[in-house]
């Protein structure tokens, strides 16, 4: 697989440059906008949600922001990721390409959002008055394991989409539930022991904990921590090679 | 040239195409289908046991009317589908231009096309910097280089998928109704081109519905009818006579 990849590397590079020309349509603020989406969600959310939720807890703008950068990533990662093996039924009915590499060219596109929403994160802790330490180094961790994830999602949800085109509407609905369900706004500490175990069931929670830790208690997270977003992340991209793989030849009966 | 290495053969090669209206239907459809038994996917065999087999520097005509099987075959023998039954084999690389101007994206340059057309192909980015300006001159679309591609006209659109198909010089080169594009003198220079290239040692199968063109060009041929193989031989004036003459008869 790895030499495949390094082979079509050159369409990969084509097919990124596509996406991210056709995206902003050779805009000038361009990739601004797609930053302003998760700003924006947490400029709302803190107004509304500090009165409630933020009275007793120091940094909660950093708080929040933890929440907001991963879960906005997620949704825009699986939201792109699962319309792009459908927008490119016109070419892989035509010419016999791997599939996933127009999932890749959408992740790396969200990637590059993530990264630079990302800078604006390290800012605002700067604001916040929040100590950076090496620890923050870690961070790359649970950035590589949610990457692998959406990778995974994605191909699944790709897949799934060419079979059902109401997928698009199902997940929607669900990604409004994660949010909820992903304590972005309040803390988890007041609930039952049985929701705590929910909520350590839920990825993307896992992976904001993670960041908090890091960022706002300055402590590391635990080698089970580590081993669960590994192991959630190896789960979903093993999902979408088997989906790509299985039903390989089979797509191009229902585009 | 009968000592020449096989480089693409079909053995016994059945595909089952699906159709039905399962297309298109949500989840929820589909789930109440299936839960009351509505769900229908019929099978039906696009294409039934052909065998044929190509050596390098052939150049091989797929006739057939309409429906006889023939994309089905390519996209089998390009990899895009799987043969239900039966094997393909190929030696090389293939490059396959299924309906040629479809694939191109609106949006983007002629030289962006270009690019991302050559990258489909399995090229290198350093060949296609080599290969641009022949490609936009064959093409005749250098003044056209920095327009979206939306503003072309369809004609220009597959003169510019023809001069990257046939400028990349892949090891088989399959091209599925091309030679019907273009105005007269760019179909002369497209014939040409292609003459060069069989001269040249590459492998095509070219599928047309202008018999004229596989009688100039071709040196072997395949006739498909209704999904079965009528006549696989090198014989190609007798089998474009007596093709011919079954066109006449289906329309007497």
């Amino acid at each position: 697989m790895l030499r495949k990849l390094l082979r079509y590397r050159f369409l990969l590079e084509e097919l990124i440059k596509r996406d991210f020309k056709k995206k902003y349509k050779r805009t000038i603020l361009g990739v601004g906008w797609s930053m302003l989406m998760p700003l924006f969600t947490l400029l709302v959310m803190k107004v509304v949600f500090a009165q409630f939720f933020g009275r007793n807890m120091a940094h909660y703008t950093t708080y929040l922001f933890c929440g907001n950068l991963l879960y906005c990533w997620f949704s825009e990662a699986t939201n792109s990721g699962m319309l792009s093996l459908y927008a490119n039924a016109a070419i892989f009915t035509k010419v016999n390409v791997p599939k996933y590499l127009f999932l890749f060219s959408g992740c790396v596109q969200t990637l590059i959002n993530f990264a630079l929403t990302l800078l604006v994160f390290l800012l605002f802790c700067w604001l916040d008055d929040v100590p950076f330490s090496w620890r923050f180094l870690l961070l790359a961790y649970p950035v590589a394991t949610l990457l692998v994830f959406n990778v995974g999602i994605g191909l699944i949800l790709s897949a799934l989409f060419i079979f059902f085109r109401d997928i698009d509407y199902l997940w929607r609905v669900f990604l409004q539930l994660l949010m909820y369900g992903s304590a972005i706004f309040y803390t988890v500490d007041g609930f039952p022991a049985k929701m705590k175990f929910a909520f350590a069931c839920n990825p993307v929670y896992r992976h904001i904990d993670y960041f908090r830790e890091i960022v706002l208690s300055g402590a590391v997270p635990s080698l089970e921590t580590h081993l669960t977003l590994a192991g959630f992340a190896l789960a979903a991209l093993l999902g979408g090679i088997f989906m790509y793989k299985h039903y390989n030849t089979t797509f191009l009966y229902y585009v | 040239m009968s000592d020449a290495k096989t480089m693409l053969s079909c053995q016994n090669v059945s595909i089952r195409y699906r159709v039905g209206d399962f297309k298109n239907i949500g989840l929820k459809e589909w789930v109440m289908r299936r839960l009351t038994g509505h769900y229908q996917a019929v099978d039906f065999w696009a294409v039934r046991d052909v065998s044929f087999g190509i050596r390098k520097g052939d150049m091989l005509g797929i006739i057939g009317t309409n429906g006889a099987g023939k994309s089905t075959l390519l996209k089998a023998i390009s990899g895009i589908m799987e043969p239900t039954r039966g094997r393909v084999s190929r030696q090389g690389q293939v490059a396959a231009l299924l309906e040629l101007a479809s694939g191109f994206d609106g949006d983007l340059t002629v030289k962006e096309n270009a690019y991302l057309r050559g990258a489909m192909l399995g090229y290198t980015r350093s060949f296609m910097d080599e290969t641009y300006d022949q490609i936009v001159d064959f093409a005749e679309l250098r003044e056209y280089e920095t327009r979206p591609f939306k503003q072309l006209s369809s004609g220009m659109k597959s003169r510019l998928a023809f001069a990257i198909a046939s400028l990349v010089k892949p090891e088989i080169l399959i091209l599925d109704e091309v030679l019907a594009v273009g105005d007269g003198a760019f179909r002369r220079k497209s014939e040409a081109k292609m003459r060069e290239i069989i001269t040249g040692g590459a492998t095509t199968i070219l599928v047309s519905h202008s018999i004229g063109q596989v009688r100039a060009l071709c040196n072997k041929i395949l006739w498909l009818d209704k999904g079965r193989q009528v006549a696989f031989t090198d014989d190609v004036k007798g089998c474009c006579d007596r093709y011919e003459a079954f066109l006449a008869g289906k329309t007497a």
